[in-house]
């Protein structure tokens, strides 16, 4: 690889399009204009060509192929709308028929291709990690050599760099004043806060180079955001967690190895008011009721670590927050967040016995006991000698293949199976009177051996509570996420809205040549061009795009 | 207060109105060249002053309605729809004075009354904000959207209007029914319109009972001559008739006959300006555009582009993300609204690459323009009433 010496005497890296000191045009080509791209300094994937690191190389920092990634990613993001993702279809569908219950023969298709969770698919990601490869390469690619270029860059440039710039213009022949000339555009480019370089009268004006490096900046940042997001696979990074809790109670919170406790002081829904003037006839459209917040008034607590081991656990206080949809709890890198309720859920019943016929003598009227459905007391006994024991209890009962259990710990369907004992029993040896209890439910279950049950239990009062639903959620990823968010806005601003202009003034033995470029916002350097003649006497430079009025203008491929 | 604030709507309206004209005349009427070679009248300054007062009355709707309301109008389908009109032209009167391009002013100013009016389509009550919407992460969120979107839109007028003036309409190629396309959209937009008012002004209402998608019995309302009717509909009004096709029970049968009756209007309105011109509308708008500068038109466009995308980054995916994080528990979570947000982005993401690097200036940039907008309001109409998702105003 020889690298290339232009006649200015720069020695230039092989591939050179531009000689990064004169801008002479190293590579002869036809009459058009230069291309500007990346100051036409070589760069890696122009170079090399041999191996396949250079291939590799080659391929992801093509902006070709870089199109192309971002274009598939746009298609196949589209595809996972079409219908909805597994995660949104109805909780408990079952996504194998779901799909081609509701949507037919496609929505079986599309389950069975998988996109019912194409964003969490393999070739999904590895698009996304292509991007990242892409991002990587392309601007290692060129951000160097293009800095080189920058710094390098000499005052004094080539003619042919000058006359093949798309804004360029000549005095045609040396005017007397060339000098006087040269200062006055000096001093209105300072006005126009150009920074000025002089070198042998010539002149080369500057501005905004920073935004150069915009795109580099972003580029960065979404390769920040992109990591962020991949370290989410690590468990230690995240958690996502469920509690429920009940009004009035405390749950150790999940995820946080037991040090923190929630308790709820209450759960409410308010609604609109119906009445208020500024909804009325909005909610009169509707006909139901609007809600207007959910809150769980919580108090976190924390485990007092007093050293000793097995003594308990004794909790404090640390903060009370109301919890609403939009206002979470946090602390210590942890979030609670309102997301799911249940109103109404039973809690307690309180029953009383009574005598199925009026002959017994004793006197029941102080028997009245109350169940809590969370975690009952197994014996209740009483004053009179009487003594009811829970034989069995199910929260949520229902009948397995004639065996009786519980679905889980909340008291949704509730069943107790009872035993009372009359003053006369011994509950060691006898068998009271059992009968199977619940909410309209009320069966003896052994009068086959007593005969018929001389007493009844009697529900006469149920209470309920509201629960409320948290999601425990702490994501470590968060800072990350945001530093390249952060990284990729600014890069983004400092690429889009300002521009890197330059102005070449050359004074050639009193021939002016004024030629300049813009890497974007042409209309912006026309302007200062303006400004600059109109103190100046400087030739106007004209577009020489405007010139042959053929509307595509194409550069060339890279 | 609330009727304050759309008498306000209503007079931005009609400032609109009158910068049209003014654009118009400033176009078509007497000209003299200034120095520096524009063509320049009055009424293009007119057509300008117009326009900031018609901007300064919709923001004045839109803070009085914020006011009545106690949170800021952009909460539902009319708010948002409108706000994005509001942002369009705001875009405009920020772009204006860079460029003093009158045409852009003649093709946005007629757009963004389109949008007012579409979106007054819609139920236009003050609605109370469900718990998720609470948040000032609403206000930051939204705004900032649609301003960029706002901003992306006169990247749209910049194409359009490049498109019109360079295509050659004496053949009819690809390229001339794309245009022809575009404009027939426009049509379909004002015919829907049309026929809104003019049924919902005969309070217009035919109702059937039908089989709905779940197998069950239900009824459903039209607010437009039933041209196709619910699965196995029986008409139970006494207005309407038994429509001759009926639809499967998964599409949203009045949905879909309303969009036949914007479809019909806008065949009309073509066909009619077909007839009356005799060439494509395309072809008989050009004549008028002689004078526009393709290239200052192109660089406007992307200009626009340039400008409105970090701010639609922003709004629609930093922020959108922040909020979602507080209201969502999480800040991303492919919902359909959220992914058609990422399609935007990196659509534009492609534009400005395809640009850059491979210069794809003029007419191909210019046809992206087009079709980023297209997504724009595909994301606004069809995902917000059809893919319904987390976001969806639909309260
Ligand atoms: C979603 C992902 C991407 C985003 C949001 C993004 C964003 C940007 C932006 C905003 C610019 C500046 C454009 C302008 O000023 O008009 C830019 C420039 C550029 N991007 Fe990307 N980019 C992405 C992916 C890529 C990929 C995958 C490649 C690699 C092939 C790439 C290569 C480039 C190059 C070469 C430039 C031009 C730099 C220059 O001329 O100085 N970008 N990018």
């Amino acid at each position: 690889m020889e690298k290339v010496k232009c006649e200015c005497g720069h020695v230039n890296p092989y591939g050179t399009y531009l000689c990064e000191s004169c801008g002479k045009p190293l590579i002869e080509e036809d009459d058009s204009l230069v291309n500007m791209r990346y100051e036409g300094v070589a760069r890696r994937s122009q170079t090399y060509k041999k191996t396949i690191v250079d291939k590799i190389w080659n391929f992801f920092s093509s902006v070709k192929v870089g199109i192309w990634i971002i274009v598939i990613l746009l298609l196949a993001s589209a595809l996972g709308t079409i219908f909805p993702q597994e995660m949104y279809i109805p909780p408990g569908e079952n996504p194998t028929i779901f799909y081609e219950q509701e949507y037919g023969t496609l929505g079986k298709l599309y389950y069975q291709l998988g996109f019912h969770n194409l964003y969490s698919s393999w070739w999904y990601m590895l698009l996304i990690a292509a991007l990242g490869v892409s991002l990587v390469i392309c601007s290692l690619d060129r951000v160097v050599p293009l800095h080189r270029a920058l710094k390098t860059q000499r005052v004094t440039r080539h003619t042919k760099f000058l006359e093949k710039q798309r804004f360029f213009a000549t005095s045609e022949e040396a005017i007397e004043n060339a000098e006087e000339v040269m200062q006055k555009a000096e001093k209105a480019l300072r006005e126009k806060k150009y920074k000025i370089y002089n070198e042998n009268g010539n002149l080369l004006a500057e501005k905004g180079r920073f935004s150069r490096w915009g795109p580099y900046v972003n580029h960065i940042g979404i390769i920040i955001f992109l990591i962020g997001a991949m370290l989410r696979f690590f468990p230690e990074m995240y958690i996502d967690e469920y509690i429920w809790v009940r009004d009035g109670q405390e749950t150790v919170i999940k995820g946080t190895d037991g040090e923190y406790f929630l308790r709820n002081d209450q759960f409410i829904i308010e609604l609109y008011d119906e009445e208020d003037e500024r909804f009325r006839e909005a909610l009169e459209r509707t006909g139901s009721p609007v809600v207007q917040t959910y809150q769980t008034s919580a108090t976190l607590l924390r485990r007092v670590d007093n050293g000793a081991v097995g003594l308990g656990t004794e909790l404090e206080e640390v903060k009370q927050h109301d919890i609403r949809v939009n206002d979470p709890l946090t602390f210590d890198g942890f979030s609670l967040y309102q997301v799911d309720y249940k109103l109404n859920e039973l809690s307690e019943f309180t029953f009383t016995l009574e005598a199925v016929q009026d002959e017994v003598e004793e006197d029941l009227s102080e028997i009245e006991f109350t169940v809590n459905l969370y975690e009952p007391e197994m014996v209740y006994e009483f004053d009179n000698g009487f003594r009811i024991e829970i034989m069995q209890y199910f929260p949520n009962y229902r009948m397995n293949d004639g065996v009786p259990e519980t679905i889980n710990r909340i008291p949704d369907n509730p069943r107790i199976i009872f035993e009372v004992f009359t003053p006369e029993m011994d509950p060691e040896t006898d068998t009271g009177e059992i009968s199977l209890i619940g909410v309209q439910v009320n069966e003896p279950l052994n009068e086959q051996i007593n005969g018929e049950n001389q007493y009844r239990i009697r529900m006469i009062g149920v209470d309920m509570n509201n629960v409320t639903a948290l999601t425990v959620r702490r994501d470590r990823t968060l800072p990350i996420l945001a530093v390249g968010g952060a990284i990729f806005m600014i890069g983004l601003i400092q690429g889009s809205y300002w521009y890197h202009r330059r102005l070449w003034i050359q004074n050639r033995n009193g021939v002016l040549w004024v030629a300049g470029h813009a890497n974007k916002n042409w209309h912006g350097l026309e302007k200062d061009f303006d400004y600059v003649a109109s103190k100046s006497q400087i030739p106007v430079p004209v577009d020489q795009l405007d010139k042959d009025m053929s509307d595509e203008t194409e550069s060339r491929n890279d | 207060m609330v009727q304050l604030s759309s008498n306000f709507l209503l007079v931005s309206f009609f400032m609109f109105l009158a910068a049209t004209i003014f654009f118009t005349v400033s176009i078509t009427g007497k000209k003299f060249e200034n120095r520096q070679g524009q063509l320049k009248n009055k009424a293009g300054l007119l057509g300008y002053i117009s326009s900031v007062v018609a901007v300064v009355a919709a923001i004045t709707y839109f803070i009085l309605r914020w006011i009545a309301a106690g949170h800021a109008p952009v909460s539902n389908m009319f708010e948002y729809t409108t706000f994005l009109g509001i942002a369009m032209a705001l875009a405009f009167v920020i772009i204006y004075p860079i460029y003093k391009n009158n045409y852009i002013g003649l093709i946005t100013m007629p757009i963004v009354m389109l949008i007012i009016v579409y979106a007054s389509m819609f139920p236009t009550e003050v609605q109370p904000l469900i718990p998720a919407l609470q948040s000032i992460w609403l206000e930051i969120h939204v705004i900032t959207v649609a301003l960029g979107q706002g901003i992306l839109a006169i990247g749209f007028v910049g194409g359009l209007l490049y498109l019109l003036r360079v295509i050659d309409f004496k053949k009819v190629t690809k390229k001339v029914i794309g245009v022809e396309f575009i404009l027939f959209t426009i049509f379909c937009v004002v015919g829907y319109i049309l026929f809104s008012i003019s049924f919902g002004a005969m309070n217009y209402e035919a109702t059937f009972d039908y089989i709905n998608e779940r197998g069950n019995e239900a009824n459903m309302v039209y607010n437009k001559p039933p041209l196709v009717g619910p699965n196995e509909g029986v008409l139970t009004s006494d207005t309407g008739f038994n429509p001759l096709v009926s639809t499967p029970a998964i599409i949203v049968s009045n949905d879909l006959n309303t969009v036949i009756w914007s479809i019909l209007g806008g065949l009309l309105l073509y066909g009619l300006l077909l007839l009356l011109f005799r060439k494509p509308i395309g072809g008989a708008i050009q004549p008028l555009l002689k004078n526009v500068n393709p290239r200052s038109v192109d660089e406007l466009s992307y200009r626009a582009i340039a400008i409105g995308f970090p701010v639609f980054t922003l709004g629609g995916l930093i922020f959108a993300m922040i909020w979602a994080q507080i209201a969502w528990t999480r800040f991303w979570g492919w919902d359909p609204k959220e992914v058609w947000a990422l399609i935007t982005f990196l659509f534009y993401a492609a534009y400005l690459h395809l640009r850059l690097s491979k210069g794809w200036h003029g007419e191909r940039s210019a046809w992206l323009c087009v079709i980023g907008f297209a997504l724009i309001m595909f994301n606004l109409i069809f995902v917000n009433l059809v893919i319904a998702g987390l976001h969806s105003y639909a309260l």
